[in-house]
């Protein structure tokens, strides 16, 4: 069954893809493939796609981590706080 | 104890700090992060916060527990603001409170650092000439 998996973006990357962005997900997909998925959706955003970390569930997470439908997952560039 | 939070209101910072004294307590450290006017020579106007607030929260309670187990520090509070700020706010604001001051000054600093590189909140400055995001120099339209 498909689904649709959310993904939240922010700061620049927000702005230019939106802040909330949808793919759909057959079964599961590991982080470094929804990365690639994304460039693939966005190569003129490759860049700064790639220079994001990945929260999953308010986590930073590692590439081979396995990301379900149901997960919050967040692009995350890199922060500027302070 | 800890104390933390987001905030788009004006930082209390009195508050911040009575709410870490503690009867056992010798030292209060306290940081502010403020808005800079000038940086390489360019004048910034104003800057604008974002966050991803959910996750910054729990972050910061992540450090403040951090901060409590690695130094000898008793109580923790941390702010942060985000939405529009002006040359001279009070971005962030840290107060800790240990039995002594070098755990205080320790404690304040590692959670500081802390922040500003794992938390997930972005500043976008504005200028004289426009504006850009912070940080995020990498993220540039290619071609």
């Amino acid at each position: 069954m498909e689904r649709k998996l959310k993904i939240l973006c922010f700061a620049e990357l927000g702005e230019k893809i939106g802040k909330c962005v949808e793919i759909s997900m057959e079964t599961e997909i590991t982080v470094s493939g929804l990365i690639e998925r994304l460039i693939k959706m966005y190569p003129e955003y490759q860049h700064s796609i790639q220079s994001c970390m990945i929260a999953v569930n308010q986590k930073y997470v590692k590439v081979d981590t396995v990301i379900r439908s149901d997960d919050q997952v967040a692009l995350i560039p890199p922060v500027s706080g302070g | 104890m800890i104390n933390f939070a987001i905030t788009h209101e004006v930082i209390d910072v009195q508050h911040l700090i009575e709410s870490v004294k503690d009867r056992n307590c010798g030292a209060v450290c306290t940081f502010m992060g403020t808005v800079r006017e000038l940086t390489d020579g360019k004048k910034t106007l104003y800057l604008e916060y974002e966050t991803y607030q959910e996750m910054a929260e729990k972050m910061l309670e992540e450090i403040g527990n951090e901060v409590l187990e690695k130094f000898q520090c008793s109580k923790i509070a941390m702010v942060h603001r985000v939405g529009r700020l002006d040359i001279e706010e009070v971005a962030v604001a840290i107060a800790v409170s240990a039995p002594h001051r070098k755990a205080s000054f320790e404690g304040c600093r590692y959670a500081i650092d802390r922040i500003k590189e794992f938390v997930p909140i972005w500043k976008k400055e504005y200028g004289e000439d426009g504006a850009n995001w912070v940080g995020c120099n990498c993220l540039r339209k290619e071609g």
